[in-house]
């Protein structure tokens, strides 16, 4: 009897682990809250304005209608910064030709990656400013927003290059709300957020 | 019945066969060093970074400037480059802490790789280009 009951057991497991795919809906990151209200409050991305490797200004209205992925990098970041901007370009050449989504990278090395720099970079990297925003401003303000993205983000000069920071990849809907993020750095996993960026579009 | 004498037999026949098939791989070191120190810019398949970081799988400065590599190794390149007819000429970080060893197993290693085939360096080879390097 025994053995029947966890047989069907089994079998219910699988049953679910089979289901689950087809409808899965990005869950919505971070801690919630619950307003005097009573509602549940989710935790959004706050209001931000940095400029550009276009010397344009780019605020959360950049993104309006759009879901955008999100990472921090500098320039001379002689670690992770590479890979994770490998990654990147496999997810920019994919949507490239699609105006739902879009691109938002943070220097977090106010100091040397100036406009011009980022310029430059990003002109190397081939990428269209319009898609891929390579962004820096005060440093308080990009340090601050790395946490708002679950991201770490802090000067080291122990660290190599002098900065400490995450390889995330960040993924935030048109409600300013977190997703789904992978390690920019594992090609396999981003795989899977490329998967998720698909099912957030079709939802949105 | 098998004797255990016969079971010895057996397993050792089997490991064998384990074993025969394990292809011997004399770049292990080369390939854990490059995997650490180099890969995040240059890539696990060697291929480079846009025009930002150039490729070494395939690439003919290799062969052109063997005796320039285990400097670069070292003490880093800041330099306008030209790889493959492209021109690179962002700074690339020296590796201080690389012994005279492990630079010449990672060269080994990058000399084979990808399609890569250079000549392979001699460790007393490296360490007279060392010795000339220009800090
Ligand atoms: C922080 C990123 C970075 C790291 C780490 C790095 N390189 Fe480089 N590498 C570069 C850049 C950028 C250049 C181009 C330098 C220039 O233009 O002066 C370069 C140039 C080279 C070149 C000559 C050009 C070519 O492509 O053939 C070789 C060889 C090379 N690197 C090998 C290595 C090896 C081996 C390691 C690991 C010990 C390594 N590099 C680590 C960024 C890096």
């Amino acid at each position: 009897m025994k053995k029947l009951l966890f047989f069907f057991l089994t079998l219910v497991g699988f049953a679910a682990c089979i289901q689950t795919p087809e409808k899965r809906t990005l869950p919505i990151l971070g801690e919630r809250d619950i307003s005097p209200a009573g509602d549940t409050v989710y935790p959004t991305v706050p209001d931000f304005a940095f400029v550009d490797q276009d010397s344009q200004v780019v605020t959360n209205a950049t993104f309006r209608d759009q879901i955008y992925v999100v990472d921090f990098f500098f320039i001379h970041c002689p670690t992770i910064c590479p890979k994770v901007k490998k990654n990147g370009l496999r997810i920019y050449e994919k949507y490239k030709n699609d105006n739902r989504i879009a691109l938002l990278s943070h220097s977090i090395d106010t100091k040397n990656d100036t406009v011009a720099a980022l310029r430059r970079h990003a002109q190397k990297l081939g990428i269209d400013s319009k898609r891929w925003h390579l962004v820096t401003g005060s440093k308080d303000a990009i340090y601050g927003i790395a946490d708002n993205y679950f991201s770490v983000a802090v000067e080291d000069p122990d660290a190599p290059g002098g900065f400490d920071h995450s390889g995330r990849l960040i993924l935030v809907d048109k409600n300013r709300h977190v997703r789904s993020f992978c390690d920019g750095t594992d090609a396999k996993d981003v795989d899977r957020f490329m998967k998720d960026i698909d099912l957030l579009l079709a939802e949105q | 019945m098998p004797t255990s004498q016969f079971r010895l037999f057996l397993l050792f026949f089997i490991s064998l066969f384990f074993l025969s098939r394990c292809e011997p791989n004399p770049y292990r070191e080369g390939e854990r060093l490059y995997k650490t120190n180099c890969a995040n810019c240059h890539m696990d398949n060697g291929e480079g970074l846009g025009a930002l970081i150039p490729p070494l799988a395939g690439a003919d400065f290799l062969e052109k400037n063997r005796e320039a590599l285990p400097c670069i190794l070292r003490y880093g390149l800041q330099d306008t480059i030209l790889v493959n007819g492209k021109t690179y000429a962002e700074a690339m970080p020296g590796v201080q802490a690389l012994s005279d060893i492990h630079i010449t197993n990672i060269l080994n290693y990058v000399n084979q790789a990808w399609g890569n085939s250079h000549k392979p360096y001699r460790l007393e080879e490296v360490q007279q280009m060392l010795a000339r390097c220009r800090k």
